[in-house]
């Protein structure tokens, strides 16, 4: 069954979902359904990095005689879907089944009351593999669906409490944005199939030329995924749909954005490699792009009274912070002497910072979700003193929001300074962007902590209680990673945070398909 | 809301639609067709039925309809044609084909030829599943919001 | 330029589809007219698709009941873009049947379609 893991991956959680909606009448069941199924494929994700560490790129061929049948005989392009995983490729995974594990506990306490709970956790488990399908895929076509997939799940989660109108509302833009997104990236694909007569990212990538049509398709992949991933022009929906949704699909969504970040990054390094003139100055757009979208998240996050909303335009700055980290690193990816000082650090920067990043929002937004849970609503002038009453919600809300400033034992720490020390190296002025962000960050987050948290407790919310222990456990986990990151990252950057780096910078390896042809 | 042309023509069109619905699922393989084409059209046979009777008979009759569990059976058949590649060669692979096996096995034959229907594989299994799954889901859609938007009564 | 200049035409009309489709996402003001665009907009890249696949003189991918000239396979048109524009075909059915229902769902709550209306998400 070792061969056949890429394959599994995608199968385990669509029959999951599939079955989901059979529990129709049973609804404390279906619940646990979730669970069991996202606890057995972040198993399978584990094993699959193990894999990838191992043998190198595995390549995995559907509908083949042989998984690894690239070039059936007497043929000289490859004609099948094909799953081609990588460092990143796997560390992406491992990331999305983590945080779909972790959103299913929150949610089992989190949403008991509320009705249609079956489609709930269908939606939970397609919109995971719809980001599993997204961070594996080796076919730029397979990549369109799964990409689609996920947009339309996340969408219809994103208006699940439909007795809300704000819900919709946040719902339907959403969801504009997204298909618009993803016609634009297949319209793109469409090019590219004209020109080469194969969809095969790794064959694409060894014919692409500089000529006016793969510069167009270039442009449009990259302001599709841009679009996609709440860089600033186009971050509108951000705000509206963190807030929205359920707390236990926040952590889910988040890596649904950070996949399509991770599809920028493929088309960057990867499909249009042999292209070494231009890049240069494609790395330099993404560096000025991470520039804005930090600061222009974080002074938008000083005036906001909503909790939710405060934190999700946190989240748009700290996506600033990956894209200033990967382009300094594209920047210099020609020049070996400056790769090998800077541009390796600069991206492992950028890299750990996702991960890094997908733990302490999550666990942020959950305790914004067990404020909600508890007094009923998201306000922050009309909450007050509850440090009393919800002490282990208090102690995680410190931790995460220390780890999104920056400051030292805690895994944001790492991860930033890697990023300040690297990019300063290339230009003073973006490490001072940065620093002030920081800055910025935490004054928000100590106006959060002094509005909910501290003061004397208010008359209404006297017989308040701590939120039930499913939550309790969720949170504590993700409060044990931000710890446990911040304290070994060398661990974690030896084996999770290189090898993406590495697989990201060497193209050969996967563009021969691993050495198969 | 109805009137007397469309429930004589309902009365005598939508046997012809179902049953060209299920033609156009079953020879997917050797016309023009398949599991969504062939379920869009059954479902728009279902989409008149509904749109000609009144509200009362329509609710009455698809409370009983096990659309959702239509639905599923259709997914996970769909998936578990899929993962009977497992035993030996890769996922999605068409073991069934030329192999003699007693429904849809038979040997394709090569170049033009009239259409045989006992060929194929795993192709049409995966069609009627597929065609299943998209004529429960696209009905559903259209009950919800026929039952959302109702008249109170009959107009005309 | 070889041969004459129809043989462009489907892109031509592709173009103007997408010019078509932006224009009425961006500046009209109902939401359902706002839909509409987007259907628009996933008609051009549908038709942009099949139309790569064309080859000229070429029959229909298909053997069953084929007329006899269409035996060499330099005689038929692409089969592989019609497998992809019918995979966007069918997305486009779902998030089409999504946003109506979502804006069934608005006109409940808010009591108007006007986009610049339903703005209670703001700041």
């Amino acid at each position: 069954m070792i061969e056949h893991l890429p394959a599994l991956m995608i199968a385990v959680p669509l029959f999951g979902a599939f079955v989901s909606p059979l529990f129709k009448k049973k609804q404390n069941i279906v619940a646990i359904w979730a669970i069991l199924i996202t606890a057995v494929t972040v198993g399978l994700s584990l094993l699959l990095m193990y894999q990838v560490r191992l043998n190198g790129v595995i390549v995995y061929v559907f509908g083949a005689d042989k998984p690894t049948l690239v070039l059936p005989s007497g043929y000289k392009v490859p004609i099948r879907i094909m799953f081609e995983i990588d460092g990143i490729g796997a560390f992406m995974a491992i990331s999305a089944t983590l945080m779909s594990f972790v959103g299913a506990l929150y949610s089992y306490s989190h949403v008991e009351g509320e009705s249609g709970l079956e489609k709930y956790y269908a939606l939970l488990l397609l919109l995971e593999v719809g980001i599993l399908g997204m961070v594996l895929t080796g076919d730029l076509f397979n990549l369109f669906v799964f990409l689609e997939i996920a947009g339309i799940a996340g969408s219809a989660l994103v208006g699940f409490r439909n007795y809300r109108g704000e819900a919709s509302e946040a719902g339907i833009k959403y969801l504009i944005v997204s298909s618009v997104a993803s016609l634009m990236v297949l319209f793109a694909v469409g090019i590219l199939y004209g020109e080469y007569g194969n969809l095969n990212l790794a064959y694409i990538s060894r014919q692409v030329s500089f000529n006016t049509l793969d510069m167009i398709a270039f442009g449009l992949l990259f302001a599709s995924f841009a679009m996609k991933c709440g860089a600033v022009p186009m971050h509108y929906w951000v705000p509206d749909a963190y807030t929205e949704v359920p707390a236990g699909i926040n952590p889910a969504l988040l890596v649904s954005t950070y996949a399509s970040l991770y599809a920028l990054f493929r088309v960057s390094f990867t499909l249009f490699a042999n292209i070494s003139i231009s890049l240069a100055r494609v790395g330099w757009i993404m560096s000025v792009l991470g520039v804005l979208t930090m600061f222009i998240g974080v002074t938008m996050a000083l005036v906001q009274k909503d909790v939710k909303r405060l934190m999700s335009y946190h989240a748009i700055s700290q996506t600033g912070y990956m894209l200033l980290g990967v382009g300094v690193g594209l920047t210099v990816l020609h020049d070996p002497k400056a790769l090998a000082e800077f541009g390796r650090t600069a991206m492992a920067g950028g890299i750990f910072h996702i991960i890094n990043h997908i733990i302490y929002k999550s666990l942020l937004l959950m305790t914004a979700g067990a404020l909600f849970y508890v007094t009923g609503t998201r306000n922050l002038n009309e909450m007050g003193g509850l440090a009393r009453k919800m002490p282990i919600t208090t102690l995680c809300f410190i931790v995460g929001a220390a780890a999104i400033s920056g400051l030292p034992p805690f895994n944001g720490f790492a991860s930033k300074f890697l990023i300040y020390e690297s990019s300063y190296r290339l230009n003073p002025l973006l490490a001072v962007f940065a620093m002030v962000t920081s800055i910025l960050t935490l004054a928000s987050f100590v106006k959060v902590f002094a509005s909910a948290f501290l003061g004397p407790p208010l008359e209404k919310f006297e017989n308040v209680r701590e939120v039930p222990k499913p939550m309790i456990v969720a949170m504590v986990i993700l409060a044990l990673l931000c710890i446990l990151f911040g304290l070994f990252p060398d661990v974690v950057l030896d084996k999770l945070v290189y090898p993406a780096v590495d697989a990201l910078i060497n193209v050969a390896q996967y563009q021969s398909w691993g050495g198969l042809a | 809301m109805t009137t007397t042309i469309i429930k004589t023509t309902t009365k005598i069109l939508t046997p012809l639609i179902l049953v060209f619905g299920s033609y156009i699922i079953l020879h997917g393989h050797l016309t023009p067709g398949g599991g969504f084409q062939g379920g869009a059209v059954f479902a728009s046979g279902l989409a008149l039925l509904i749109v000609a009777n009144k509200y009362e008979t329509v609710k009455s009759l698809f409370e009983k309809a096990p659309l959702s569990v239509l639905e599923s059976i259709g997914a996970v058949g769909f998936l578990g044609m899929a993962c009977l590649g497992f035993a030996g060669y890769t996922f999605f692979k068409n073991v069934i084909a030329n192999s003699g096996f007693l429904l849809f096995g038979g040997k394709t034959p090569s170049g033009i030829n009239p259409g045989y229907l006992n060929t194929g594989g795993t192709l049409p299994y995966m069609n009627i599943f597929v065609g299943m799954k998209v004529l429960a889901g696209l009905t559903s859609i259209i009950l919800v919001f026929f039952l959302i938007m109702r008249r109170e009564r009959d107009e005309w | 330029m070889n041969g004459n200049i129809w043989v462009n035409f489907p892109f031509i009309v592709v173009a103007l589809l997408l010019a078509l489709g932006f224009y009425t996402i961006g500046f009209k003001r109902n939401l359902i007219k706002v839909v509409i665009g987007i259907e628009i907009l996933e008609g051009a890249v549908n038709l942009f698709l099949v139309a790569l696949g064309y080859v000229r003189g070429g029959y229909a991918p298909i053997y069953t009941l084929a007329p006899s000239e269409a035996a060499n396979p330099q005689n038929m048109v692409l089969p592989t873009p019609q497998a992809l524009t019918l995979t966007s075909i069918v997305i486009g059915v779902a998030v089409s049947a999504l946003m109506l229902a979502f804006a069934v769902n608005i006109y409940k709550h808010y009591g108007t379609l006007d986009v610049t209306k339903i703005r209670r998400l703001r700041g």
